[in-house]
């Protein structure tokens, strides 16, 4: 199959995976005990008759569930996705404004995790029964093991509080004025505009926050790296690679690690949904203004349509991970290609 | 005479079973330390929890201002809190309902998935298609966000907090089960099964699914990691039990606005920590045993 149909044969699956997830999100949505109605007007607009007849139109919540179901479909294809209750701002605005600072953490996050997780996942297998492969494991096994908000906690206290040898909280000091917005990327946007000061101050915010949310993926990718690497290397065409004399380390490279990758490939892309959750923790303790702070804070105001909004977003950006993951895999292993 | 016989003809197989029972797990243990290591830290915790009103003077719920934030020392082994309750108690009594509420909300997860997943990878066709799609659908969603939109439905509380991991963590249940019955199904004695006209309900949770057993305990006991985890995060937000319980992620919460006073988030999170990786321990080794398809070395 070639790849642009089997792209085409992924995007036309997840299909029904968005409707049903906007089910379930219609099905909790409707469980709630609270009054929607109350829930997202308020007590004052609460007692204009114009505005609730205009909001149960808008919603159709006279009408029968499953024609409300076809409506709330229709407001998201509209991108309407409600009100938020704390902040009065259309949920589809809070989102777009918090969107990009998660992106920054959670890509970072991802990098270094996989990065350190192949390195140390390789060199460990490589090592085998070595100091250093009992190192990488014990690291990998805090990264598995240790509560995100815990390591958090932990880490501000020492290299912030302590040590003062990184910035403190948020994404960049009270005294840096932002670089203008181009992509909500802070790094980014103050490389466009040439603002050195703002990228180095940004650079240094986002370092212990991303090196603690990438811990869980970073120790899973080690583990799984190791193991599928000590598998590769015991199979009969590494034995042919070595016997024909090929340098050992073109036989852990060509042969051994491409195809070590495989298995990993797949948990980097399950591992992207450990992120986003552990980004809720994350920016929570590290106030970090991302989509994961602001889904607490609507959960402890019980701000539904914005929770409701960001498990759709966080949930499609799942899908699409997921979707990329696959074509990767595609990609790397020939032997779905022959299908 | 006969008596003799007797006894030993029905007494001594069993002894030497057990007998050998024993050794042999003794043997397996030994040449696993990852496992023993593992299973002392748990016990520790467990055993600790229950000895606990017995062996230590301390109240984990009454307030002694005296020794507020008191750092680390003889009187208090872990420092105590803000309002001077000591940390080690608390995180000890904390057991009590960070690992039932993991092994609770395991064992729903368990049974929903496992029985989605059986039905699915038995029925095949349709049926099959039809559930896997509500699993994946399940799985899209992740974990804590739905956590926290199932708890601002119901309200926090720790009913609400296991049911809420049952729900997130069931999925991967159901897609495990289904691949094992599915492999299992194959089986010539499923078939001979059949052929003696057992039905479909006795075929699958009779004869199917105990041989599906092996690798779904390994990832229970690795999971029931994740749930302790997700528990604690869960209640580290304000969205499990009520503030003044003692609580693993409760107890981490409550320090986190003093960074010079480390002790207060620093001890219970050991205890989140060791539990955790000692199921990783213990899961690992299992897989040894159980799970014939990933033989980790």
């Amino acid at each position: 199959m070639p790849l642009y149909l089997y792209i085409v044969r992924r995007a036309i699956l997840t299909v029904p995976l968005l409707i049903g997830i906007t089910l379930i999100a219609f099905i909790i949505a409707h469980i709630v005990p609270a009054d929607p109605i109350t829930a997202n007007l308020g007590q004052r607009a609460m007692s204009d008759p114009t505005i609730v007849a205009a909001f149960k139109a808008q919603w159709g919540l006279d009408k029968p569930l499953p024609t409300q179901y076809l409506i709330y479909v229709g407001n998201l294809l509209q991108g309407n996705l409600g009100t938020s209750i704390r902040t009065k701002r259309p949920v589809l605005d809070d989102l777009k404004a918090y969107l990009p600072a998660t992106l920054e953490l959670a890509t970072t996050s991802t990098f270094l995790g996989v990065g350190l997780g192949l390195l140390l996942g390789v060199v460990s297998a490589v090592e085998r029964g070595k100091l250093i492969d009992f190192i990488a494991r014990f690291v990998s096994l805090i990264g598995i093991s240790a509560p995100v908000f815990w390591m958090a906690t932990l880490s501000l206290a020492i290299f912030y509080v302590g040590l003062r040898i990184v910035p403190g909280l948020g994404r960049l000091d009270t005294s840096i004025v932002a670089p203008p917005a181009v992509t909500g990327l802070l790094t980014v946007d103050s490389l466009l505009s040439g603002r050195w000061d703002a990228f180095t101050n940004a650079i240094g915010h986002l370092i212990l926050p991303s090196l603690v949310l990438g811990s869980y993926s970073m120790g899973l990718i080690t583990r799984v790296t190791r193991s599928s690497m000590l598998e590769t290397l015991e199979q009969d065409y590494i034995r042919t690679a070595r016997s024909k004399g090929l340098r050992e380390q073109m036989v852990r490279r060509r042969h051994a690690l491409r195809n070590a990758l495989i298995p990993v490939v797949t948990v980097i892309g399950l591992s992207y949904g450990t992120l986003l959750s552990g980004a809720v923790l994350t920016e929570t303790i590290f106030a970090w203004p991302g989509l994961g702070r602001y889904a607490y804070q609507s959960s402890t105001t019980l701000d539904f349509p914005a929770i409701m909004g960001v498990s759709l977003v966080i949930a499609l950006i799942f899908i699409i991970i997921n979707l990329i993951v696959d074509v990767l895999y595609y990609l790397v292993d020939p032997r779905i290609q022959a299908h | 005479m006969s008596s003799i016989t007797s006894l030993t003809l029905e007494s001594r197989p069993t002894e030497l079973r057990t007998a050998g029972r024993l050794r042999l797990a003794w043997k397996w243990l030994r040449t696993h330390p990852g496992v023993t290591f593992g299973l002392a830290i748990l016990l520790f915790w467990m055993v600790g929890t229950l000895i606990a009103p017995a062996v230590i003077s301390y109240d984990p719920l009454a307030p002694n201002i005296n020794d507020s934030l008191a750092a680390p020392g003889i009187a208090h082994i872990w420092g105590a809190d803000k309002l001077g309750r000591d940390i080690f108690t608390r995180v000890l009594y904390g057991t009590r309902i960070s690992l039932p509420a993991g092994i609770i909300a395991v064992l729903a997860s368990l049974f929903i998935g496992t029985a989605i997943g059986a039905v699915a990878g038995y029925m095949g066709g349709w049926g099959d298609e039809l559930l896997m799609r509500v699993t994946d659908i399940f799985l899209a969603f992740p974990s804590i966000i739905l956590a926290m939109a199932i708890a601002a439905a119901l309200g926090p509380s720790i009913t609400n907090a296991i049911l809420t991991i049952a729900i997130v963590a069931w999925p991967n249940y159901a897609r495990v089960t289904r691949g094992l019955v599915l492999s299992v199904k194959q089986n010539e004695y499923v078939e001979a099964s059949r052929a003696i006209g057992a039905s479909h309900f006795r075929i699958l949770f009779r004869t199917i699914l105990p041989n599906c057993l092996g690798p779904l305990i390994v990832l229970a006991t690795i999971d029931l990691g994740n749930a302790i985890l997700l528990f604690a995060g869960l209640s580290f937000l304000g969205l499990g039990p009520a503030p003044e319980v003692p609580e693993w992620g409760r107890l981490i919460a409550d320090g986190i606005q003093y960074s010079d006073q480390w002790w207060v988030s620093a001890f219970p999170g050991l205890a989140i920590f060791s539990s955790v990786m000692a199921l990783n321990f213990i899961g690992d080794g299992l897989r040894d045993v159980l799970d014939p398809r990933t033989r980790r070395r």
